[in-house]
């Protein structure tokens, strides 16, 4: 199952974005409270969004961005149907994407 | 389906340890090596420091065209919804809490279409100032706001 939940929505020539990314976004300073060890940091670092070939975002996530990660912005221009991809690579080199078109 | 391929590159990339070799050697869209996570920054305990790492300049002016939305008292400091607007010509749009461990919370590079306006949600260690810094040209401008952290209270 994907781990990212998209809705794209175009009104009055502008298109909104909204994300929900399942990860667990562990900042590396957490200690696990039964071995009292610390949980390693394992946090995404890029979110690339692409409207057919465009970029119009590039987030670039420190540890502090909270565990699921919500992303919202809005770029001019794209129509209903049009294709957005998004796509996230965390600390580890984990990474997943996901295709959703405009309504 | 260029997506599956990234996909499984990366999964290569991370057999070898070395994503930041693969984007070395091209093998990823040009954007994203301009891209390329700036860990510096990131790793940064200070607030001029994370903006140095990300901007090569802490020289920031206020500016009341850009627009925090965030509570005035979060209870749960690990979600804390923040909202940035701008009516700058904005290039990239960070976001930072001046108190927490790391300040620079994220860092969002826009695109020649998008408008100022990101929104997400970051985690606050204690009662900080949220700082949004905007990049427009060659030039930083920023505003904050006080958010108090209440971890563990019941309410205010």
């Amino acid at each position: 199952m994907s781990s990212i939940k998209m809705r794209a929505k175009a009104s009055g020539g502008v298109t909104t974005i909204k994300a929900l990314i399942s990860h667990p976004m562990e900042t590396g300073t957490r200690k696990d409270k039964k071995t009292g060890k610390k949980i390693p940091a394992h946090f995404i670092q890029e979110v690339v969004c692409k409207h057919g070939d465009k970029t119009v975002m590039t987030a670039q996530w420190g540890a502090a961005i909270s565990k699921n990660p919500y992303l919202s912005f809005k770029f001019k221009g794209g129509n209903a149907g049009d294709t957005v991809s998004l796509s996230w690579t965390d600390n580890k080199g984990n990474s997943d994407s996901a295709d959703g078109s405009i309504s | 389906m260029t997506s599956m391929k990234r996909r499984t590159f990366l999964r290569g990339s991370i057999a070898t340890g070395a994503v930041g070799v693969a984007v070395g050697a091209g093998l990823l869209t040009p954007q994203m090596v301009l891209a390329a996570w700036p860990k510096a920054a990131f790793e940064s305990t200070t607030v001029d420091d994370a903006l140095t790492g990300l901007f090569g300049s802490k020289d920031h002016t206020g500016s009341d065209q850009i627009k925090i939305k965030a509570p005035d008292i979060a209870e749960n400091g690990a979600v804390v919804p923040i909202s940035i607007t701008t009516d700058l010509a904005a290039d990239t749009i960070s976001i930072i809490a001046d108190k927490n461990a790391s300040p620079l919370a994220a860092s969002f590079i826009l695109g020649s279409d998008t408008e100022g306006f990101v929104s997400t949600r970051i985690k606050m260690g204690k009662t900080a100032n949220v700082i949004a810094v905007v990049k427009s040209g060659d030039k930083l401008f920023s505003t904050g706001k006080e958010v108090k952290v209440t971890i563990g209270g019941c309410g205010g």
